[in-house]
């Protein structure tokens, strides 16, 4: 038998739908995997053995029982720690939530659990997914699979780690300003950042509401598109949740795995190329990937876009007023961390107690930054403009995409960096976003896929559509897998 | 000239009901004034006629079916609660004495 962990989720789902390994062999054969390998990468919170078996052995009934198996069952799966498990632990990677075991599954790890994947545990990630390298988890960061002294991007740096690294064929992670897509190019795996509304926010522990976006994260294209038909789709209990049909992401993966782009436009941002710009060796990478696909078919068309600028403004002032508002709930009555209350102290006190305590610094530089921008006397000209500018940006879009089928960049404007070189100014940490942000406050999809190394570390290619156009995206995203190959790291044995 | 200033800072905590020490207070009026420097930014913008955008989707209102469903039972929804008494979230005192 060829090594379970190194094969594609689709691969899988066949290998054991024929009979060839059953779901339990392969859930095995990742733990043994994590076992092996998690002490240097730390791309798991919390590992669910039991139940990862549990899961793995029903699927393993339903199949001898003659029942039918959905695309992806017997799949091991890792979960972003941002999303709700009923009984299994629930940190978002914050000090604030300690030990706390949700009473309720969110829409996506339901839909999970209904499809058959295996849910091998929860994964690491920039405390309530605020950061781009995971320095920012309560826990310790995650190590880059490609480079142990090298951030694996964030907030969803532990999803893509435990791909990149062969503890999951699959993941899923949550993107707000980038953080599906930013993980994914600098592990050399692919993230997708679905439709805004395309996937449910039920159970998703909130940052952003407005911005906040389950999505899937794998290796192949195929494999990312496979997850995004599980996990997307309307959910009554998410007010924001879009009622149509999923985009036929799979049909357009398999479609573009053909590797013929022929009538397809991409346009190139000029703002992009010509502003502050990405890495040399980034850019070289993007360009050889855009050579790649005109020779498949495609047609390169420049657009401008010119609010795209102030997309990195608008977004810190409008997600961190977000957070400011949903992180409320975390006042130490009804769940999680309690400090300070001696029985003199009133509840104030022992709110802000508990939040100091609870709270890392970045948590708490977005809180006081959201509460500022919201305080009567700014908030025109903080909040106010930024919604304003949002909606200029989108304009930016709507008006790109009468011009061109998807628009196209690198994910981020640098490979993966040494630890603690963008911690000690946090705006420098923000910069990681710089690309991956105007599709956030837009609204529409995006994906990033691997095209290539820069200084031997990989470089992302971003793809991004119009609202509910998923498809779109996975097609050229595959073409460009098929021209260009998936990456693998050095080996993490030894 | 800071866009904040150190006590703008500790009136945020307070706010934000963050009990920040001194030392924070520091740090992060010289990070909030780096970060508030670079979003004064989307002040450039000429965006006066311009509609605001919360939601990229329209929202309007959603109601569900007007039927019975299961909710948490109290046991679940106390399970995590860091005080209980009687059934219920115990909390510190919420008002003052003399009040």
């Amino acid at each position: 038998m060829s090594d379970l962990t190194r094969m594609t989720a689709a691969e899988l789902a066949g290998t054991i739908a024929k009979g060839d390994a059953s779901a339990e062999e392969v859930t095995r054969a990742h733990l043994d995997r994590i076992t092996a390998v998690d002490g240097k990468v730390h791309a798991f919170l919390h590992v669910d053995a039991d139940g990862a078996i549990d899961a793995a052995r029903k699927v393993d009934a339903k199949r001898a029982a003659g029942q039918e198996l959905g695309p992806l069952a017997g799949v091991p799966i890792a979960v972003k720690d941002v999303l709700t498990t009923r009984g299994v632990p629930t940190t978002a990677g914050s000090k604030i939530l300690e030990g706390w075991r949700p009473p309720y599954d969110s829409t996506v790890v339901e839909r999970l659990r209904d499809a058959g994947t295996v849910i091998l545990g929860k994964t690491n990630m920039d405390e309530f997914a605020m950061g781009s390298s995971t320095e920012y988890s309560a826990y310790g960061p995650t190590n880059n699979p490609w480079d142990l002294g090298r951030i694996p991007g964030g907030s969803g740096g532990g999803s893509a780690a435990a791909v990149a690294a062969y503890e999951a064929p699959l993941a899923i992670g949550t993107d707000t300003g980038g953080s599906i897509r930013q993980p994914g190019a600098v592990t050399g795996t692919v993230g997708a950042k679905p439709t805004y509304g395309g996937t449910s926010r039920y159970g998703l522990i909130a940052f952003s509401s407005s911005l906040d976006t389950p999505g899937p994260c794998a290796r192949t294209v195929l494999d990312a598109a496979l997850l995004h038909e599980v996990m997307a789709g309307h959910d009554w209990r998410d007010s924001t949740s879009i009622p149509q049909p999923v985009p036929p992401v799979v049909e357009a993966a398999r479609r573009g795995m053909s590797g013929d782009l022929t009538g397809v436009k991409l346009g190139l941002v000029t703002e992009f190329d010509a502003g502050e710009g990405a890495e040399p060796g980034v850019m070289a990478a993007f360009h050889d990937a855009l050579a790649a696909l005109t020779k498949l078919g495609a047609e390169i068309v420049e657009v401008s876009a010119p609010h795209f600028q102030y997309a990195l403004p608008a977004y810190y002032l409008i997600a961190p007023s977000e957070c400011s508002s949903n992180l409320a709930r975390f006042d130490g009555v009804r769940f999680g961390l309690r400090v300070g209350d001696d029985g003199n102290r009133s509840l104030e006190e022992v709110m802000s107690l508990t939040r100091e305590a609870g709270f890392g610094a970045e948590v708490k530089r977005r809180i006081m930054l959201g509460t500022y921008a919201l305080s009567s006397g700014y908030y025109d000209a903080y909040y106010g403009q930024a919604q304003k500018v949002r909606t200029l940006i989108t304009q930016d879009f709507n008006a790109a995409f009468e011009q061109v089928d998807v628009l196209v960049s690198p994910t981020t404007p640098f490979v993966a960096f040494p630890f603690g070189s963008r911690t000690s100014d946090p705006y420098q940490m923000y910069l990681a976003d710089l690309f991956t942000i105007p599709t956030n406050l837009y609204g529409g999809p995006g994906i990033s896929v691997p095209c290539g190394l820069s200084e031997g570390l990989p470089v992302g290619f971003q793809i991004m559509a119009p609202t509910m156009a998923d498809d779109r995206m996975y097609r050229v995203a595959a073409a460009l897998e098929s021209a260009v190959g998936t990456l693998t790291p050095p080996s993490l044995e030894g | 000239m800071a866009a904040i200033s150190r006590d703008e800072v500790a009136h945020l905590a307070r706010l934000s009901r963050l009990a920040v020490t001194e030392q924070e207070l520091d740090t992060f009026a010289g990070q909030l004034d780096v970060i508030l420097q670079a979003v004064a930014r989307v002040g450039e913008v000429a965006a006066a006629d311009i509609p605001p955008t919360s939601h990229s989707v329209p929202l309007t209102n959603v109601l569900r079916e007007d039927v019975v469903i299961n909710c948490l039972t109290r046991e679940e929804a106390l399970a995590g609660a860091p005080d209980v008494e009687e059934d219920r979230f115990r909390v510190p005192r919420i008002l003052d004495e003399e009040a």
